[in-house]
């Protein structure tokens, strides 16, 4: 990708930083101010209040004074030296920027490679990338950022980093607006009150005095999983220095299943990578190894190449060879939905079925089977032997420990250590039993062992297990007006509920302001290097760590620096930085696989723990778009469907459809929006672990019957105006003794007798019979591998009365793999930031208005024959229905219905076959809309664009229009894309290559389902997809001539289980 | 009992029904004159005949508006579609002329109706605010119930005494004459 | 003009009442007719009609007004339910301002002797129709500022309307239709306006009628070329109103959507229209002839044949209805036999079965001779038959959009209250100009009335 050739030009470039902004020329002359008004108009907004007032605010003392606090890293000796005084009218610059925000992007004041100053190399309106990396759990996505004049507007994925490859997931697409969330915190409070950075840091150095006196007993610290090795190093260096001081940790959506069993299974924590390509079979024990968790982007990856069928041509198809994947899960995930076998069983019923697997293979154990698995367990167990060596088991990361211990038992027998998977040292710093750290610390507190409590970056209010009652432990005791807490430090990006309750609060920066590091899921390391200067008043959790030590005042970057020095020693440093920070990754620093012996028997299990069926089996899951919580406030996640349910804005308690019909729920489709819109669902009191939520159910097939899911993360109360109050709260009914699953009885639902509108984007699951989506089976695909072409489906060109245009030039077209796709939506959310969607908010998506140019459809097998469409109405079929996603962008067909109805030629075709979209000649009569058969235009109904918050026009993208009111808008196949590819082409009076254009939604793909290109070209990629026998058009009896085309999905079921099991082949065949 | 006027229009004689109107009218042609006008409340059958009024150019004008609506429309369309911006929409060519026949056939109809009903106010020079026949105070029945011969001034055979005798000798209701200020 | 034997002779006719009551001479049908808008007092009750439509017409202002400050958001479409009341009542106005120019014109030409005293109003009911219809196409879209897009005009960018989008098709029917019709009703007007002038007491409405009668002075000569004038546009209006509906179905049956692409429509489109044109005005016509004792000259005779005309019409969309359905399941084409079966089954049966019950069942009591001879209860009929036409509409245009090609994209639609404001409001704003017309012109056709007299008086003889 040209991102590439971007961010590898630049190396030549560093120092340039010494030369000072123009805003920050001699702008000096005397005038009194006193620094509560300064620190007034620091906080002020409006950036041209702020240019305004420079001249004053230059020439004030204590303004130096405070700019100089602001940033220590310039000795007060130095100011009158004549460099410094640059970077002083630089740092002056820049913080006025960063508080006043005056619109324009900012670069950091350090050595940002490339460039702080537009360098020669530079163009104005040419977008330049950069490597970095979204630290995410126990796992860091490496990224390449484009950025605008400075502004960091597109995530995409690094392909030169192990856990992206190029691609990227909801969240990393997503985390760019997080960057320009109006809602987060950005100044230092102590009581609600602003403070300042030095302010903070004189307190902190107070606490330090004393802490140190203690020698460091009763300081806390309460962190997330921490993976990098820079903040991990200024741990270690702080816990020597006040050896009493104590580190916790509590990651809330990251079950300690994984840790423990490994330490259950070898003796000690240790770190598995998984290799699905080189697996033939694949058992899934309720792990979302494709959509969720670390790594799961490249998995996905290597999955989906065993299941691309490139080579199947007519002639040789024969030698088709395609792994298997089997899932056993309570809940569909989309890697349930992959599944050539699907078998919904309750969280405890999957142990089960793992001991007896164990037991299957001969490793010991029992052999009590769940009921209706019995089947499973033969085939699946044979099938695994079959392919010793080249299988895998993955557990779920919310399974309990025995199971990872006997998936890693089963793995280790069938031999399959060192293949599919293999083992390295922990990716995290300091791997601890999270719940045990956190009880620990609440264990602490309330033993009163705690005088100072820094929290970074976590949320334990909210996320802590309610039990817990964690903001208890730390706020102020209305009664006797006491805090068990002396000092609570809270760093985070947002203000939110443990903020509220703290004495201090640090808005933390977000990873594109700050200098960093951190590891991948194979313990790669990443180098984080910030886009765009802190916006606001905002730092780094390391800096706030290092404000308790005794070098406050070191910079991150300069500690990174440091420990990278220290940690890579080589003859020219410079040199590795620039490589380092242009490759986005430390060289060959991924953890090397280690050897572990297995010590673990699956006989010494102590006997499972077991539930009645007629119980019901609550289970706590991160939510697919807000995960933990962290993300509520997004409103691109929010608004985004959920892969499986499609519901937008809200949570729901997800039921099976068999229980629902035991409880009595049901939805009911409203007449506003209805089956693409508002849905009413019927509202239930949860009480668990006593303690009550009121949630809304909602209907899902496949789900394990007994089974209620309860996402996490949403139900915020202090998260900002998009995530405020949305959904309930899963977190106030999770006790520490159930973290994952509770086991309950079934009186504890009771229905309220209120409906509850949900937005659902789908609510219409049922394909009608209609070849909308073509599945079938591998068998059936040898068979006859064009099985995919409806009768009839495309009409002979020799039929149209019209005589076809030529499109000699470029011909462009798309091919979407529907065997590849596995729902994870990364696309949607890339084309939302590529193409400046609009965000509509809740009651706009019930009116069926959501804005997505490309949505992804989730069909149930076209088989499923339920009478009504709707769930609530109990049908067999929908016990465990196949699952399969179609991602419909624009089609941007030949013959474009829409175009022909347009009474004013707002959308026209261009010379190489787009299907154009002109905004500022539609007139708004929708009548395009309503001719498209795949109702894939978007009309801005109301003014959908936010046009007055300031952050908000630095994440746009110049180079697509804003769209306003009463236009249509579409996929355009991000015709910006295609344009900036030809005038580089154009420039070395070439034709432009195959995969120079990217589009959005193909460069996000985690599974390269999604292929642009040439069609006009024979060697293309996707003239040669067009070509393959799989290659279909949807619903070409129309013969819309639609460019962009799908490859059917083929299943790749066990003959074995055919009988036993739902799957393709049995209808189809 | 008529007075002599200087500068008058005519002479007006009024009837009470259509059909003592159509008799006058052909004894006023068999007198030989020429320059005069009959007036009716409403079209009265015969007239036409008896004044003996040729076919008259409101056909001719409509189809020539019809033809100029249709043509110029269907040519525009063509121009705009297939000459000046030609545009792919929807693979449909330029020149789609079955689609252009709507809007061809409504610019006919527009064309040929106002040609039909502009063409008919010039020919009978409309509007025309004053007429000297409205000096005559009795002919605003002209527009309810009565019907009026005026025999004008211009006529060869005009003689004010013998013209209003004339009328008179034709039961005339009423003859007055007419003024021409 | 009395070309061929005047219908009268036939027995079975003349058991009939007759179209003009007994007696009347040329001075007294003027003296009725111009008395309403001259001389008589303007009645309490219609100043308080004149209120309430007026009130509502303001509803519809604000209306808009709040769509163009928001935008077309405040209504209940979507997507996939694109269009919604605004179509609905633009063909359903569109419709009914069909039998106005219908009755003048085609009657006219078939020599039709009871269209005389119906026409004028009917006219007017027609331009106002097309007024109420016209609003729509324009607010309906997302931004009526640039709604000039859709006219030919030479813009800086040298680009035109898309001459093969059925809305540009509509422009130009409708504003030729508007064109035309009120040309054909001011031509009618002019030697009305003569008399008006003539008859006129205060200075004001002398000068106002006659400025409007242009010094017509009914001379022979231009009697004669009025006539030919008459007589062509007749001829001209007579294929117009057929093409105008053909050209609204077009917006539905040239576009590919199942339930709108299909053949039937223009023809069943054009026998709608004048069903509920017919309709609308028996809604006119017998409040009016109660109002302003008008009985004589809108007779039982005309009540009765209108009635006629009604079922007769009636029976053509029934038909065309059967026919819509027959040719979906003759087609096998999945996707209409699908939208056959979502009509009968689907969320929005309902409507579709009131809408038979409106627009078939119902006016089969017609076929009784004491039914159309009952004022109040073909009153009644007419409104039902109003309302089961706007039915018609909803069903073509929200049920075929509501469940189309791809499952996935299905929805539902219902109306907002700005749906319905502008919606009332346009009947308020058609209702208010019948009143404003009844009031300062003749809304019976004086001239023609004189005629009439003339050939009763005729047969008399």
């Amino acid at each position: 990708m040209n991102g590439m050739r971007e961010h590898e030009q630049h190396e030549h470039l560093d120092g340039q930083h010494e030369r000072n902004d123009p805003a920050g020329d001699a702008k000096l002359h005397e005038g009194p101010m006193d620094l509560a008004a300064v620190r007034a108009k620091l906080q002020s907004k409006t950036g041209k209040l702020y240019w305004r007032t420079l001249e004053e605010l230059a020439g004030d003392p204590q303004f130096e004074e405070l700019l100089h606090r602001e940033f220590p890293r310039q000795a007060p000796s130095e100011w009158d030296d004549s460099v410094d005084r640059r970077d002083f009218l630089k740092l002056m610059a820049a913080s006025l920027a960063f508080a006043g925000l005056s619109g324009c992007g900012r670069t950091p004041e350090q050595y940002v490679v490339p460039y702080v100053k537009q360098p020669d190399g530079m163009t104005l309106g040419k977008p330049q990338f950069y490597a970095t990396a979204m630290p995410f759990g126990a796992d860091a996505i490496g990224l390449l950022v484009e950025s605008h004049e400075g502004r960091p507007t597109k995530i995409e994925g690094n392909p030169d980093h192990p856990s992206s490859l190029g691609a990227t997931n909801v969240f990393a697409q997503a985390s760019v607006l997080n960057l320009y969330d109006p809602d987060r915190a950005q100044t230092v409070t102590k009581f609600g009150e602003i403070q300042t950075w030095a302010a903070f840091l004189d307190s902190a150095q107070a606490i330090a005095a004393e802490t140190r006196a203690a020698n460091g007993a009763g300081f806390r610290i309460l962190t997330g999983i921490v993976t990098s090795p820079t903040l991990a190093a200024q741990m270690q260096s702080f816990l020597t220095l006040y050896p009493q001081a104590k580190w916790h940790q509590w990651e809330p959506a990251l079950g300690d299943g994984a840790r423990e069993g490994a330490k259950l299974a070898f003796g000690s924590y240790v770190n598995t990578v998984y290799r699905p390509e080189k697996a033939e079979v694949i058992l899934s024990l309720d792990s979302d190894f494709l959509g969720s968790g670390p790594g799961h982007i490249p998995y996905a990856r290597e999955f989906s190449r065993r299941r691309k069928l490139d080579q199947y041509t007519e002639v040789d198809r024969r030698d088709a060879e395609m792994n298997r994947l089997y899932v056993i899960e309570p809940t569909p995930s989309v890697t349930g939905a992959t599944a050539d076998h699907r078998l919904p069983l309750r969280a405890l019923e999957v142990g089960l079925f793992a001991r007896a697997l164990a037991a299957k293979l001969g490793l010991g154990g029992s052999v009590t089977v769940p009921a209706g698995s019995e089947d499973w367990l033969d085939a699946v167990a044979k099938d695994l032997q079959k392919h010793k060596g080249a299988s895998l088991v993955v557990t779920g990361e919310h399974q309990p420990a025995e199971v990872h211990a006997l998936a890693h038992a089963i793995n280790a027998s069938l031999g399959n250590v060192g293949t599919s998977l293999y083992y390295t040292e922990p990716v995290e710093a300091h791997p601890v039993n999270h719940l045990e750290a956190l009880r620990q610390l609440c264990a602490d507190i309330d033993a009163g062992k705690v005088e100072t409590l820094l929290i970074l970056g976590v949320n334990p209010v909210y996320t802590a297990p309610h039990d817990f009652d964690f903001a208890s432990k730390i706020k102020l005791d209305p009664s006797t007006k006491q805090k068990k807490v002396k000092n609570t430090i809270c760093v985070s990006s947002h203000f939110d509920e443990t903020a509220e309750v703290c004495d201090w609060h640090v808005g933390e920066s977000h990873y594109l302001e700050t200098w960093g590091d951190a590891r991948a899921f194979d313990g790669t390391v990443t180098v984080i290097q910030p886009l765009i200067a802190p916006l606001y008043h905002t730092h780094s959790a390391r800096a706030v760590l290092g404000a308790f030590t005794e070098k406050p005042g070191a910079t991150d970057y300069d500690v990174l620096r440091e420990r990278l020095k220290a940690a890579y020693p080589s003859a020219d440093f410079e040199k590795f930085w620039r490589k380092t920070l242009n490759d986005g990754v430390i060289s060959n620093s991924a953890s090397a696989p280690i050897n572990v012996t297995l010590k673990f028997n699956p006989a010494s299990l102590p006997a499972a723990k077991t539930s009645s069926l007629d119980e019901l089996e609550f289970l706590f899951r991160p939510d697919p778009c807000v995960y933990d919580g962290r993300f509520a406030n997004n409103g691109w996640l929010q608004e985004l469907p959920k892969p499986i349910t499609k519901l937008t804005w809200d949570n729901a308690a997800l039921i099976s459809p068999k229980t629902a019909e035991n409880l009595k729920l049901a939805h009911n489709v409203a007449w506003g929006g209805g089956e693409h819109g508002k849905v009413y669902s019927n509202v239930i009191d949860v009480a668990l672990a006593n303690s009550k939520v009121t949630a809304a159910a909602w209907i899902v097939p496949g789900q394990a019957d007994g089974v209620v899911v309860l996402p996490l993360g949403y139900g915020r109360k202090r998260a900002g105006y998009t995530g405020t109050n949305k959904g309930f709260n899963a977190y106030a009914v999770r006790s520490s003794s159930a973290l994952w699953a509770a086991t309950a009885s079934s009186t504890m639902i009771k229905k309220t007798g209120e409906d509850y509108p949900l937005a659902c984007t789908q609510y219409h699951f049922n394909m009608e019979g209609r070849q909308i989506l073509a599945t079938g089976t591998l068998e059936e695909y040898r068979k006859n591998p064009g099985f995919a072409h409806e009768p009839g489906g495309n009409p002979p060109k020799e039929l149209s009365l019209y005589t076809e245009y030529s499109y000699p030039g470029y011909a462009w077209g798309m091919t979407i793999d529907l065997n590849s796709c596995n729902g994870c939506n990364a696309c949607v959310v890339a084309c939302q930031s590529e193409n400046n969607i609009a965000v509509v908010g809740k009651d706009q998506v019930m009116r069926g208005r959501e804005m997505h140019w490309i949505r992804i459809d989730r069909y149930y097998e076209k088989s499923v024959k339920s009478a009504t469409n709707d769930p609530s109405s109990y049908d067999a079929s929908l016990d465990n229905p196949p699952t399969f996603f179609q991602p419909v962008p624009c089609q941007q067909c030949e013959n474009a219905p829409c175009e022909q109805v347009c009474p004013v030629g707002a959308t026209v075709h261009s010379a190489e076959g787009l299907n154009d979209m002109v905004y500022n000649r539609c007139v708004g009569t929708r009548y395009c809309s309503n001719n498209c058969p795949y109702k894939v235009r978007r009309f801005n109904f109301l003014r959908f664009q936010d046009w007055e918050t300031p952050q908000l026009k630095l994440l746009r993208n110049p180079e697509v229009t804003v769209r306003s009111r009463g236009v249509m808008e579409k996929c355009t196949y991000c015709v910006q894309r295609i344009n900036t590819a030809r005038i580089e082409a154009e420039k070395d009076n070439r034709k432009i290559r195959d995969g120079e254009i990217v589009t959005a939604c193909e460069a996000a793909c985690p599974t390269q389902a999604i292929v642009f290109g040439n069609a006009n070209d024979p060697n293309s990629r996707v003239a040669k997809l067009k070509a393959q026998q799989r290659n279909y058009t949807l619903l070409g009896e129309l013969n819309a001539r639609p460019r962009t085309t799908y490859l059917a999905a083929v299943r790749n079921p066990n003959p074995e289980l055919l009988t036993a099991s739902r799957s393709p082949a049995k209808e189809s065949a | 009992m008529i007075l002599h006027r200087s500068h008058i229009y005519g002479v007006v004689g009024e009837f009470e029904t259509p059909e003592k109107l159509i008799h006058a009218v052909e004894k006023v042609r068999e007198a030989g004159y020429r320059r005069f006008e009959a007036f009716s409340p409403f079209p009265v059958e015969g007239l036409s005949q008896a004044m003996g009024l040729k076919r008259n150019l409101v056909p001719l004008i409509t189809l020539i508006g019809g033809l100029t609506g249709g043509i110029g429309g269907f040519g525009f369309q063509y121009w705009v579609a297939a000459i000046t911006y030609p545009l792919n929409i929807g693979g449909r060519p330029f020149n789609s002329w079955p689609a252009f026949i709507p809007v061809t056939f409504e610019l006919t109809i527009l064309g040929a109706s106002l040609a039909a009903v502009f063409g008919m106010l010039a020919l009978n020079k409309l509007p025309q605010p004053h007429h000297p026949v409205f000096n005559v105070h009795r002919f605003s029945h002209a527009s309810t119930d009565r019907f009026f011969i005026c025999i004008e001034l211009r006529d060869a055979k005009f003689h004010l005494a013998e013209t209003a005798r004339f009328l008179q000798g034709l039961e005339a209701h009423h003859v007055s004459e007419v003024s021409d200020d | 003009m009395s070309a061929g034997q005047p219908p009268f002779d036939s027995p079975e006719i003349r058991r009939l009442t007759p179209v003009l009551g007994p007696g009347h001479t040329y001075a007294s049908v003027t003296d009725k007719i111009s008395a309403i808008v001259l001389t008589r007092r303007t009645s309490l009750g219609w100043f308080i009609g004149f209120a309430i439509a007026f009130s509502l017409t303001g509803l519809m202002t604000v209306a808009i007004g709040w769509l163009f400050i928001k935008g077309t958001g405040i209504w209940g479409i979507n997507i996939p339910i694109g269009w919604g009341f605004a179509i609905v009542n633009f063909v359903w106005w569109i419709g009914i301002g069909h039998a106005g120019t219908l009755i003048s014109a085609i009657l006219f030409l078939l020599n039709q002797k009871w269209r005389t005293s119906i026409n004028r109003f009917a006219e007017a009911m027609t331009l106002f129709a097309v007024a109420c219809a016209g609003i729509f196409p324009l607010i309906h879209t997302g931004r009526p500022w640039m709604a000039f897009y859709m006219f030919p005009y030479p813009s800086t960018m040298g680009i035109w309307p898309q001459f093969r989008s059925p809305l540009i098709w509509d422009v130009f029917a409708v504003s030729t239709y508007g064109t035309v019709s009120l040309m054909f009703w001011f031509v009618g007007l002019i030697p009305d306006l003569a008399t008006l002038r003539d008859r006129a007491i205060q200075k004001p409405a002398k000068i106002i009628y006659g400025t409007l009668a242009m010094g017509w002075r009914g001379s022979a000569r231009h009697w004669h070329r009025y006539q030919s004038a008459y007589l062509l546009l007749a001829g001209l209006a007579t294929p117009l109103v057929l093409s105008v509906h053909s050209v609204i179905s077009f917006d539905f049956s040239v576009s590919i959507v199942p339930g709108w692409h299909t053949t039937i429509f223009p023809p069943y489109f054009v026998a709608g229209a004048i069903y509920s044109g017919f309709a609308m005005v028996i809604t006119i016509a017998i409040p009016l002839r109660k109002a302003y004792g008008l009985e004589d000259y809108i007779t039982m005779r005309h009540l009765d044949n209108m009635a006629k005309v009604m079922l007769a019409t009636g029976l053509i969309v029934a038909y065309g209805y059967f026919f819509e359905f027959f040719l979906s399941l003759y087609s096998g084409n999945k996707f209409d036999v699908f939208l056959v079966q979502q009509r009968l089954q689907g969320p929005y049966a309902p409507f579709y079965y009131s809408l038979i019950l409106c627009n078939i069942l119902t006016p089969q009591l017609l076929w009784f001779y004491k039914i159309r001879h009952n004022v109040v209860v073909l009153f009644i009929m007419s409104i039902v038959v109003n309302i089961g036409m706007w039915l018609e509409r909803f069903v073509i245009v929200v049920i075929s959009l509501t469940r189309d090609f791809v499952p996935s994209a299905w929805g539902r639609y219902s109306p907002t209250f700005w749906d319905w404001a502008t919606y009332i409001g346009t009947i308020g704003m058609f209702v208010m100009l019948i009143f404003l017309f009844v009031r300062v012109l003749p809304a019976i056709s004086i001239a023609e009335m004189r005629e009439l007299v003339a050939e009763t008086s005729e047969e008399k003889e």
